[in-house]
């Protein structure tokens, strides 16, 4: 009962070599940047493009195995929303709804009822016979999930499926898609570039760099303990990888840090950028760590300044606006970066 | 300005002409004799039927060109075109040479099935249709290549087979270029003259196609000729219309 898929593609300038496991009612986040293959695994899946070599399997039966077995599309218990939705433009919202039915074989009248009850249940009962044109972007989104799912199938497959809404909507129809997927008893995988859509709505995450998949686990593993510098990008941590000696960690690409927990072998280090100071002399007091660094660039966020700094190691500082206007920061300015040895955390590699 | 009220006034000087010269009060009668009704009717039924064969064949063509992963699409590409540049005339002897009775394909249906096309007004259709098609493959190719086809994807997904998901979603998407085309084709095939005549000949009754009347009449009963002139006109101008309005300023 659980989806089995390693995933290969080969078209010469890119390759795909993922494996992947899914488990019923699991929802698996596939993440990585874009042109790692997440979009290639979707349609390896959907049957929209043939494996050149591994296998994908679900429920004893196999959907895809080079040379001697290919399931199309149309003949695999799927259900796909696509990025910008591909709603059949002549089609009322009812009738995209009734579309898989129809082709499954489901007489009118009883696919027609179907598709009503889906589009019920997604909140659109009033716009059952709008075109989808007429649909703001979450109703259309609510429509290609009711659309995917009116089939029943074993394995929902969702790309980047928040991606063309606004921040307001995406709010709002992210928790409304997290209900539906909890309620939704087959196999999930959700391709998506957006760590908080990953982390809110899935069980379980993998990463995918250069068609690899570089890490796995939950979303609170992957938070805390990031292997690649995408990933440690993507939930906001300064990530270094080194050699630890007791509390010392020798790095990689050029200086020490001292972390709270003793640990040998290659390591990796994280720490979030709130937890660097920044001072114009060498801070005394508390063990911590301090080095010298040259101020790369400055951003502003929301709330906070975001300081990129060169030194070793490079890193990044999250200060307020008040530390920025003491500091009087500019691009080339030499300061200290400070970093409590209780804040850097170090988990084997 | 001047070289353009010219061209404009050569454009449309010899219509108003033909407008002015026709004879209005017996055009009711003359419309309705024996022989200008033959000719329209045969005219009609060939250009018709013509564009069916058209369709049958025109869409499926129009589909492997747009999407079909066949080597050496734009030359087959170049090669559909070909009909619209060719003299039709030459379309017709080349018919001749192949359908004819001692032609290359023609001598295998005289021997198998005793089917002569020559002359005939199945010959007819043949003609209008060859010389018609690109019209329609043109049309519909670029309706195909213009629709995304990650629409039929999704279709797929969602279990439709190959021919459900052309005839749901693919059609329904490239019909105003479908329209469009059987529009012109069949307006061609209705105006076509040179292949007709050569591969076809002129039979009144069989082969005797509007155009053809047409250009008999001139020497024998020039008003006929007006008035089928007539006919024909409004014709292109009802189709030019049909088009303008509905398909060619593109969906309201």
């Amino acid at each position: 009962m659980t989806l089995h898929a390693d995933l290969g593609v080969d078209r010469g300038w890119f390759r795909l070599a993922a494996e992947l496991v899914v488990g019923p009612g699991e929802v698996v986040a596939l993440l990585g940047p874009n042109g790692a293959g997440k979009s290639t695994a979707l349609r390896a899946l959907a049957g929209l493009l043939p494996l050149t070599g591994g296998h994908i399997r679900l429920d004893g039966q196999t959907w895809d195995e080079p040379p001697r077995v290919f399931r199309p599309a149309e003949r695999r218990p799927i259900g796909v929303v696509f990025q910008d939705y591909l709603l059949f433009a002549h089609m009322s919202a009812v009738e995209n709804v009734a579309f898989g039915l129809r082709a499954r074989g489901v007489g009118r009248a009883a696919a027609r009822a179907e598709a009503a009850r889906w589009l019920d249940r997604v909140g659109l009962a009033a716009h059952a016979r709008a075109k989808p044109r007429t649909l703001s972007g979450g109703q259309a989104q609510r429509v290609a999930l009711a659309r995917a799912l009116a089939t029943g199938p074993e394995l929902l497959l969702l790309d980047e499926p928040l991606a063309a809404l606004d921040a307001a909507t995406r709010l709002h129809v992210r928790a409304e898609l997290g209900r539906h997927l909890r309620d939704f008893p087959g196999h999930t995988l959700m391709v998506t570039h957006d760590p908080l859509d990953a982390m809110v709505l899935a069980d379980r995450l993998v990463v995918l760099e250069h068609g690899r998949v570089v890490q796995q686990g939950t979303p609170t593993e992957v938070a805390r303990r990031p292997r690649t510098d995408y990933v440690a990008d993507l939930v906001g941590l300064n990530l270094y990888r080194g050699t630890a000696h007791g509390t010392t960690v020798a790095l990689d690409d050029g200086g020490t840090l001292t972390v709270a927990t003793p640990a040998t072998g290659p390591v990796h280090v994280v720490f979030p950028p709130t937890a660097v100071g920044l001072h114009p002399e060498h801070p005394t007091g508390s063990p911590r760590n301090a080095w010298r660094v040259t101020v790369a660039g400055i951003e502003q966020h929301a709330h906070t300044t975001r300081v990129r700094l060169d030194g070793a190691p490079p890193v990044l500082a999250d200060i307020t606006t008040a530390t920025v206007a003491e500091l009087r920061l500019r691009p080339g300015d030499e300061l200290w970066a400070a970093v409590k040895a209780t804040e850097a955390h170090a988990y084997p590699s | 300005m001047v070289p353009a009220a010219l061209g404009l006034a050569f454009l449309l000087v010899p219509l108003v002409g033909l407008l002015v010269r026709a004879p209005w009060e017996a055009l009711p009668q003359r419309l309705f004799s024996a022989s200008v009704g033959e000719a329209l009717r045969l005219s009609l039924v060939c250009a018709s039927l013509a564009t069916v064969v058209c369709l049958v064949l025109g869409v499926p063509l129009a589909w492997l060109l747009a999407r079909g992963d066949v080597p050496g699409r734009s030359v087959l590409r170049a090669l559909v075109t070909v009909p619209l540049v060719l003299p039709p005339v030459v379309g017709g002897v080349a018919l001749l040479f192949v359908l004819g009775r001692r032609g290359l394909v023609g001598q295998y249906l005289d021997a198998w099935f005793g089917v002569s096309l020559p002359f005939t007004t199945a010959g007819v259709v043949l003609a209008e249709a060859f010389v018609a098609m690109p019209f329609l493959v043109i049309s519909v190719e670029g309706a195909l290549r213009a629709a995304d086809p990650r629409y039929e994807e999704a279709a797929a997904t969602l279990g439709a087979s190959r021919w459900l998901v052309f005839r749901r979603v693919t059609l329904p998407s490239i019909l105003p270029g479908v329209v469009a085309g059987t529009v012109l084709c069949w307006a061609r095939a209705l105006g076509e003259f040179g292949a007709t005549i050569t591969f076809a000949g002129n039979f009144p009754g069989e082969t005797t196609t509007m155009p053809l009347a047409v250009y008999l009449a001139l020497e024998t009963d020039p008003d006929a000729a007006v008035v089928l002139s007539v006919v024909l006109l409004l014709v292109s101008v009802g189709v030019l219309a049909a088009l303008r309005d509905r398909w060619i300023s593109g969906p309201s």
